[in-house]
């Protein structure tokens, strides 16, 4: 008899690290058919797309301030996910943070900035460990599903924000549901000379690279990735299962935090309903197509940051919908999440 | 003219031969028992019945029609029913419905004659059950019989029923047996596989005995005795009686447990007040038929369940119970029965290596590469690990696996070792490199508790032996007064 079978078969790893490249070619033909079915040409906007912006000095610095949210909310992701804490909640995380931040940047007036920077960072990774704790509580010590209440406190944190923007927290000056607006001194400085790219960026690039060390070379990485991996073995061989996911836990709303106070001391400067851009959602696809490593993180927001960022132009240029980019994020994190399932699998044709 | 036949079934699943040329009848309106240790291919041979598994060879025939099951489906519309251990019932579904699910006969339902049908049913069985109650709701042994009820609406002629008393509480198990014999009454033919042999005398009128895959006896029941079936189900074997015993019993005792109680999820015990001691230099075999307690004592013993009641001491001190962490600074060696719960999979050999004991290879948190790397390069000599530090555990061989957890264990210099199931499915020659190493253990003077299913490999190993039934340790004998019999017969509950 001739049928289909699915077999439990790893792929090598030379298969898997081309894992995303692949995911990519595909996703780019799959929007194909929505380019064309636009009136537009694929080859062309591919070309808007991907390598227009790279030849701008603008537009670089564009990708690289768009880049900066994407890899702290990818990275914070990425360290739950690790551990087999799967937290959807980084958006409302990054919103805690961003009222902290807020808050902080306005009670700092008298401080400069390498006093009023820190503190607000630190207020804001704070939030956002906060923010995370009742989520990982609940799951450590009750088993409830993670999934959903991290993702269920993003919409509470939406009602949070909303009702501190149109009650004590609206602007006084212009009547506006946006915080006041914060201090000078805790409003970060801007690392490239006439661009938005701020000192976010390099908060970004150094929480990527602590958690890098930190998951590679610690005790507490080895035993956290031990745990995602087999959490059953992990218990059998006395790591503390509970605390160390915890932890991980506690990390990952606290790297989103950061991402809320980066938007607020680096963009705004003020906290408004409309400051993330879902970018604690596109983290999942950052974490996903960045296969849980943090270099791959970084990469990865910055080749979202970079189809954003060309969207921009395409739709300016060919007149395709600026939602484009929006379309190949969610059929990229489709497409990459089917190829990471089919990888751990072999279709194979019986007779 | 059997109701059903098999004839030199084989079914092979890659190097393993689970059954060899088996045939096997039975006769409508009989009960027949399938008899067997674990891993003597009962349900491996039940499962090619029901069209689950393709023979590799040999046929099967029904009402003497050659028949070819491709799948379950076929099976049941030759009217051959299955009831596994777990049953397929939808919680939240009335008796009625998961009687008539698949089977409600048109697109429109009709609940007053669906309950209608399904109580005709249980009334000519004696059944007493609600056909409105939720299946959730129901007692196990209830739930049992609306498995029953299921195959009999799928017009069920011969039915098979894998292990039915090892969920079932002793009251039930006498209901079930009477329900059985309803069914024999109106000429249904039952198979019931178990290893309980008293079971086989209670119910059944013929039994077939499997042994490693084959056929060793098929009898009518009241023409055998209980001993002579043990004897059938383990095998003579002959003793390997090369074995130093000179310093045994002279160490102090390095593992006692004393009165462990253990009880399931359902509330069953599974350790009745089990105790035992073991001496340094001393391995102590535990012989028995899986599901008898093995893997609830492995389970406290190796710190991933915590008895209700009892005590564990290691050389005198208490034992931590619970609290696998703090057992390799107690000298405690732990080889699981699931070698793959023990390692990480996805990790490297190094750092499986170390995973257990990471407090010797970490300075305020951070790991010593080098450190780590240099131990899993020892370690791999030491233990003749085909494999390099920086390869996947994933993809090395079970042997393989199975000296990282020895190396992992062993290598700490152990004063307890506690081994289950050490050389299950591995290869002659990885089964012997770890016999080798637990000899060497119990030459260095260490207690080692030996749990395994395989009789040949504690007849081999053990200094004593003892025989694990119900929970309970069932006797105890020394290897050089190993008698076969009398441990299949107390295997099996027959002996005293």
């Amino acid at each position: 008899m001739a049928g289909l079978r699915i077999e439990r078969a790893p792929s090598p790893v030379w298969v898997r690290s081309l894992i995303p490249v692949f995911s990519i070619f595909v996703t780019f033909l799959l929007v194909s058919v929505l380019i064309i079915s636009a009136g537009a040409s694929p080859l062309q906007a591919f070309y808007e797309l991907l390598i227009a912006p790279l030849t701008k000095t603008s537009a670089r610095a564009d990708i690289l301030m768009m880049a900066t949210p994407l890899i702290l909310t990818g990275v914070a992701v990425t360290v739950a996910f690790l551990g087999g804490y799967f937290n959807i909640g980084a958006e409302g995380q990054l919103f805690a943070g961003a009222i902290a931040g807020a808050w902080i940047g306005t009670l700092v007036t008298d401080l400069p900035s390498t006093a009023a920077i820190p503190l607000m960072l630190l207020g804001g990774f704070l939030a956002g460990m906060a923010w995370a704790l009742l989520p990982a509580l609940l799951k450590v010590y009750l088993s409830v599903d993670e999934v959903v209440t991290t993702l269920l406190l993003n919409s509470v944190m939406l009602f949070i924000v909303s009702y501190l923007l149109n009650g004590p927290w609206r602007d006084p000056v212009s009547g506006w549901p946006q915080s006041p607006t914060i201090a000078l001194s805790g409003q970060f400085p801007v690392l490239i000379p006439r661009s938005r790219v701020h000192l976010g960026l390099l908060v970004a690039l150094a929480s990527a690279g602590v958690m890098w060390w930190v998951l590679a070379r610690t005790r507490f990485g080895l035993e956290l990735r031990a745990i995602g991996k087999n959490r059953e073995g992990a218990q059998f061989l006395g790591i503390p299962v509970r605390s160390r996911v915890l932890m991980a836990a506690l990390i990952s709303g606290g790297i989103a935090g950061l991402a809320g106070v980066s938007e607020v001391g680096g963009i705004h400067y003020y906290l408004s309903s409309t400051l993330s851009n879902s970018f604690g959602y596109t983290g999942i696809i950052v974490a996903t197509l960045g296969a849980l490593t943090m270099p791959g993180a970084v990469l990865a927001a910055l080749f979202l940051a970079l189809i954003n960022r060309g969207a921009l132009s395409a739709s300016r240029e060919l007149g395709v919908p600026v939602y484009l980019a929006d379309v190949i994020q969610a059929t990229l994190l489709l497409v990459s999440l089917s190829f990471l399932l089919l990888n751990r699998y072999r279709i194979r044709i019986r007779r | 003219m059997p109701a059903v036949e098999m004839r030199g079934v084989t079914k092979r699943f890659g190097p393993l031969t689970a059954n060899d040329g088996v045939n096997f009848a039975v006769e409508r309106g009989e009960i027949h028992a399938l008899l067997g240790e674990n891993g003597a291919g009962k349900s491996t041979l039940m499962k090619v019945l029901y069209g689950l598994y393709q023979p590799d060879d040999g046929e099967i025939l029904v009402d003497g029609r050659a028949v070819g099951f491709r799948s379950p489906a076929d099976a049941i519309a030759s009217g051959i029913g299955f009831v596994s251990q777990h049953f397929a019932l939808v919680p939240r579904f009335t008796v009625a419905e998961n009687v008539m699910l698949g089977h409600e006969g048109g697109a429109r339902l009709n609940p007053r004659q669906m309950r209608a049908q399904v109580m005709i049913a249980a009334e000519s069985l004696n059944m007493a059950i609600d056909p409105n109650a939720l299946a959730g709701k129901l007692s196990v042994g209830e739930q049992q019989r609306v498995e029953i009820l299921k195959a009999l609406k799928r017009n069920c002629r011969v039915l098979i029923m894998d292990e039915p008393t090892a969920v079932l509480a002793p009251q039930d198990v006498e209901a079930l047996f009477a329900v059985l014999r309803d069914l024999q009454k109106q000429g249904m033919s039952v198979i019931i596989i178990t290893h309980k042999l008293n079971e086989v005398f209670a119910v059944s009128q013929r039994v077939t005995v499997l042994r490693l895959g084959k056929v060793v006896g098929e009898i009518a029941t009241e023409a055998t005795s209980p001993s002579a079936l043990a004897e059938l189900m383990v095998g003579r074997q002959t003793l390997a009686v090369e074995r130093n015993t000179d310093h045994q019993r002279q160490e102090p005792v390095k593992l006692e447990v004393r009165d462990l109680k253990l009880a399931d999820k359902r509330g069953g015990l599974r350790l009745r007040g089990l105790s035992l001691e073991v001496h340094g230099g001393e391995i102590v075999g535990i012989a028995g038929v899986a599901g008898n307690g093995q893997s609830e004592l492995v389970s406290v013993l190796t710190g991933t369940a915590v008895p209700d009641s009892g005590e564990v001491l290691a050389h005198g001190q208490p034992y931590p119970l619970g609290q696998p962490k703090a057992l390799p600074n107690l000298k405690i060696a732990r080889i699981p029965e699931d070698r793959l719960k023990a390692v990480i999979s996805d990790m490297s050999v190094a750092d499986n290596l170390v995973l257990e004991s990471l407090d010797g290879f970490t300075r305020l948190g951070h790991l010593g590469r080098q450190q780590i790397r240099e131990h899993a390069e020892r370690m791999i000599k030491d233990f003749q690990i085909k494999a390099s530090p920086g390869d996947l555990v994933r993809t090395l061989s079970g042997g393989n696996i199975q000296k990282i957890i020895l190396a992992r264990s062993l290598g700490q210099q152990p004063e307890v070792v506690i081994a289950a199931q050490p050389t299950r499915g591995l290869d002659i020659g990885a089964t012997e490199y770890v016999h080798h190493k637990l000899l060497e253990q119990k030459e260095r003077g260490a207690a080692i508790l030996l749990i395994s299913e395989d009789l040949e490999e504690i007849l081999q190993l053990s200094d004593r032996i003892l025989v694990i039934f119900e929970g309970r340790i069932a006797g105890e004998m020394s290897a050089a007064n190993a008698d076969v019999q009398r441990i299949g017969a107390l295997m099996t509950g027959a002996g005293g």
